[in-house]
């Protein structure tokens, strides 16, 4: 069943500016029937103040696309052409409370339909930015040419980075695994291989957790939360790392084992846990009891990796 | 009251089920491996559950049903199952409009393990290319999965005919019959077909049960292993209630076999005829003279069927559609596009399926809402005029 919001609802069941505007002197139009929305829009702009004074559409779509569409053209009359631009897609979202992330692509044909009419009326060509590419992230229209090049450029080697620098999987997760299967053909030829996934903030119920209880999550899971904006130094993140990791060691070798820090790779910190400790079936949960205390005292997330699973060099 | 015109997804559960399986939850709950009188009442039920599924398929022999979690494992299961009876056959034949159950599995099977899968093409109505799939039959194939009727269109395939000319080049035959059970008369005693997946949630069952038919004699590997139930075919305590109350479903479904033949059939062809008269640029997909009698798919063109089923949504209707934004993929039904249904219709198609209890009146009520929704979704396309259909649309990245 559709989660829309009472707003969304109200501007598809009773759209606003809704038929052909004839004394349009912009016209923006988008989408494609095989992808199953299109959108033209209609402006009619006063070349002297430059304001839009009526807009109208037509879309071919679903009920968020006539929605976001009706939403548009609320939202930019009486606005100034250079004003209109500002609008983003996620602003047509905001108005409509909320889409549903697969809805999240309705907002942007709005606003490329915006700039496309725009592009119109000042006389110049509106180029849409579409790649050939597979897509892969559905949610967020991001394809495998988008994430080839991110991963290429910017050398990235975990499911986690490819989401966080092109919003690719970050809503319904139902492409990681083509995410992972890409990622893993790109690594293999670099002669690189995949990454396993960066441990999560462990839950309050994992089993075993009251033995290592200082390392535990904390009892809200707000508290796990990064504490943002702190700019640190590289010096001083190294600092809180040692001193984060001397503050745990009395803990761990109260179970007769220990933890020593190898190495800082930007966001990778490299641990060695040693004794009890690292042939115990408790090593991961100890690793993710680390990282949820160096995420909390750095601010940032970062991951903890043991040693052993370094590269070789 | 709502007008459930989407029982091709799922079906009411028949409140007579409902009360057959009330007594194994709270009553007879014994584990039926267990030694004990509790065990042994389950036990008997689930045999006579059994009992009931082979009567509804024709089916030669109880022992030939094994109970499952419901059509997707059941498919799963055959499939795989063929492929460890016969290592050396690295081929699967199956069609390009079958259920994702199988189309995922065949994905995976060959981007993964390097199978080879023949996808049988259709034509415009949706019927089988059978020169292709004699063309991809051959002695390297496992196994033939083609479906038995097809859950958007409703569209039947000559099962019987592709059994026995799948049994020439000693492949296995499964056919995954989840829409046909219960709406279509089966005789799979004096049938060439190895196994078939049904699902209790299509035919007045509950979800999470189904059953796999494997004809006694088919070589056959378990998917999931553990104890010894279903006679070592499917491990895992059985879902006693959920059984029993497919069993009383099958006993259902056998009884009103003939009132889905008729009465569905001709209160679904009134829908489908009057819709097609009252509204322009509309038209049937499938085949007309060959499909289950409860399905009627129409392609409304030039507007997007999600739009509509919000609209049918608020007069109550309740339908599906095979456009992308109903789907979660963003592309339109993979059965529309096989059958070469234009663009401009695919989005737009709109299946209402029936069942025994949809009522006369409930039809009529569709009848006089719908040409009132197209014409309003009509209004806002672009792709419309009132004189019909423009050509002079050419958006950006078309």
């Amino acid at each position: 069943m559709w989660n829309y919001s009472d707003k969304l609802k109200e501007h598809f069941f009773n759209p606003k500016n809704a038929g052909v505007l004839e004394e349009a002197n912009a016209v923006g139009e988008v989408g494609s029937i095989s992808c199953g929305d299109a959108l033209r829009l209609m402006l009619k702009v006063e070349p002297e103040t430059q304001v839009i004074q009526d807009a109208r559409f037509q879309t071919f779509g679903c009920g968020s696309a006539i929605a976001s569409s009706s939403a548009l053209t609320e939202m930019i009359i009486g606005k100034t052409v250079d004003e209109a631009l500002q609008v983003t897609n996620k602003d047509i979202a905001d108005y409509l409370e909320g889409l549903p992330p697969e809805k999240m692509h309705c907002s942007v044909m709005g606003a490329e339909a915006l700039r496309a009419a725009i592009a119109n009326y000042r006389g110049e060509e509106w180029v849409d930015d579409h790649e050939e590419g597979e897509l892969i992230c559905k949610c967020f229209g991001v394809d495998a040419a988008m994430i080839e090049r991110a991963v290429e450029v910017n050398a990235l080697t975990t499911l986690e980075q490819v989401t966080n620098y092109t919003k690719a999987g970050a809503s319904c997760k139902t492409c990681h695994e083509k995410i992972e299967d890409l990622l893993e053909s790109l690594l293999a030829k670099q002669g690189k291989t995949l990454e396993p996934v960066a441990a999560k903030a462990p839950a309050p119920a994992m089993v075993g957790l009251a033995d290592i209880a200082p390392l535990a999550a904390p009892a809200s899971p707000e508290a796990a939360k990064p504490v943002p904006a702190k700019k640190l130094s590289n010096v001083q993140r190294m600092q809180i790392v040692i001193a984060t990791l001397e503050e745990m060691r009395p803990y761990l070798k109260q179970d007769g084992g220990d933890v020593e820090l190898v190495d800082i790779d930007g966001k990778n910190i490299y641990v060695r846990l040693s004794g009890a400790c690292s042939g115990c079936q408790m090593a991961s949960v100890t690793i993710e009891g680390i990282q949820t205390k160096l995420v909390e005292k750095l601010g940032e997330l970062v991951r903890v990796i043991p040693h052993t699973m370094m590269a070789a060099e | 009251m709502g007008i459930y015109l989407d029982n091709n997804a799922t079906t009411r559960v028949d409140p007579a089920v409902v009360a057959e399986m009330m007594p194994f939850f709270t009553e007879h709950f014994g584990n039926p491996s267990s030694m004990h009188g509790y065990g042994a009442a389950v036990g008997g039920k689930i045999e006579w559950a059994r009992g009931e599924v082979q009567k509804l398929l024709g089916a030669a022999f109880d022992t030939e049903i094994v109970f499952t979690s419901g059509g997707t494992e059941s498919d799963s299961t055959a499939i795989l199952s063929a492929l460890k009876a016969y290592p050396k056959r690295r081929e699967i034949v199956t069609s390009v409009v079958e259920h994702p159950a199988i189309l995922s599995l065949c994905d995976f099977l060959e981007s993964k393990e390097g199978y080879r899968i023949h996808r049988i093409p259709v034509d415009g109505k949706g019927n089988l290319d059978l020169e292709k799939y004699e063309a991809a039959l051959s002695e390297n194939v496992a196994v033939v999965s083609i479906m038995w009727a097809n859950n958007e269109t409703g569209t039947i395939f000559p099962v019987e005919l592709l059994a026995n000319m799948a049994k020439k080049v000693g492949a296995l035959f499964h056919t995954d019959a989840v829409q046909a059970v219960g709406k279509l008369p089966m005789d799979l005693a004096n049938s060439a077909i190895d196994m078939l997946s049904l699902s209790g949630h299509k035919l007045h069952a509950p979800k999470g049960i189904g059953a796999l038919y494997v004809k006694r004699g088919v070589r056959f590997r378990p998917m999931l292993r553990g104890g010894h139930q279903e006679r070592g075919r499917r491990a895992g305590t059985e879902n006693a209630p959920a059984i029993v109350g497919l069993g009383k479903a099958c006993e259902l479904a056998r009884e009103s076999m003939a009132i889905e033949l008729t009465q569905v059939a001709a209160l679904r062809d009134r829908l489908e005829k009057a819709l097609v008269e009252a509204i322009p640029n509309c038209f049937v997909t499938g085949n007309p003279a060959n499909r289950l009698p409860n399905t009627a798919n129409v392609a409304f063109e030039f507007i997007e069927g999600e739009a509509i089923l919000l609209l049918l949504n608020e007069e109550g209707i309740a339908a599906s559609s095979g456009s992308a934004c109903t789907s979660g993929s963003l592309e339109p039904s993979h059965v529309m596009r096989a059958m070469g249904v234009p663009y401009t219709a695919a989005h737009g198609a709109t299946r209402f399926s029936l069942s025994r209890d949809t009522t006369a009146e409930e039809i009529d009520t569709v009848i006089r809402v719908v040409p009132g929704i197209i014409e309003r979704l009509r209004k806002l396309s672009p792709y419309w005029t009132n004189q019909g259909a423009t050509a002079g649309f050419q958006p950006v990245y078309s």
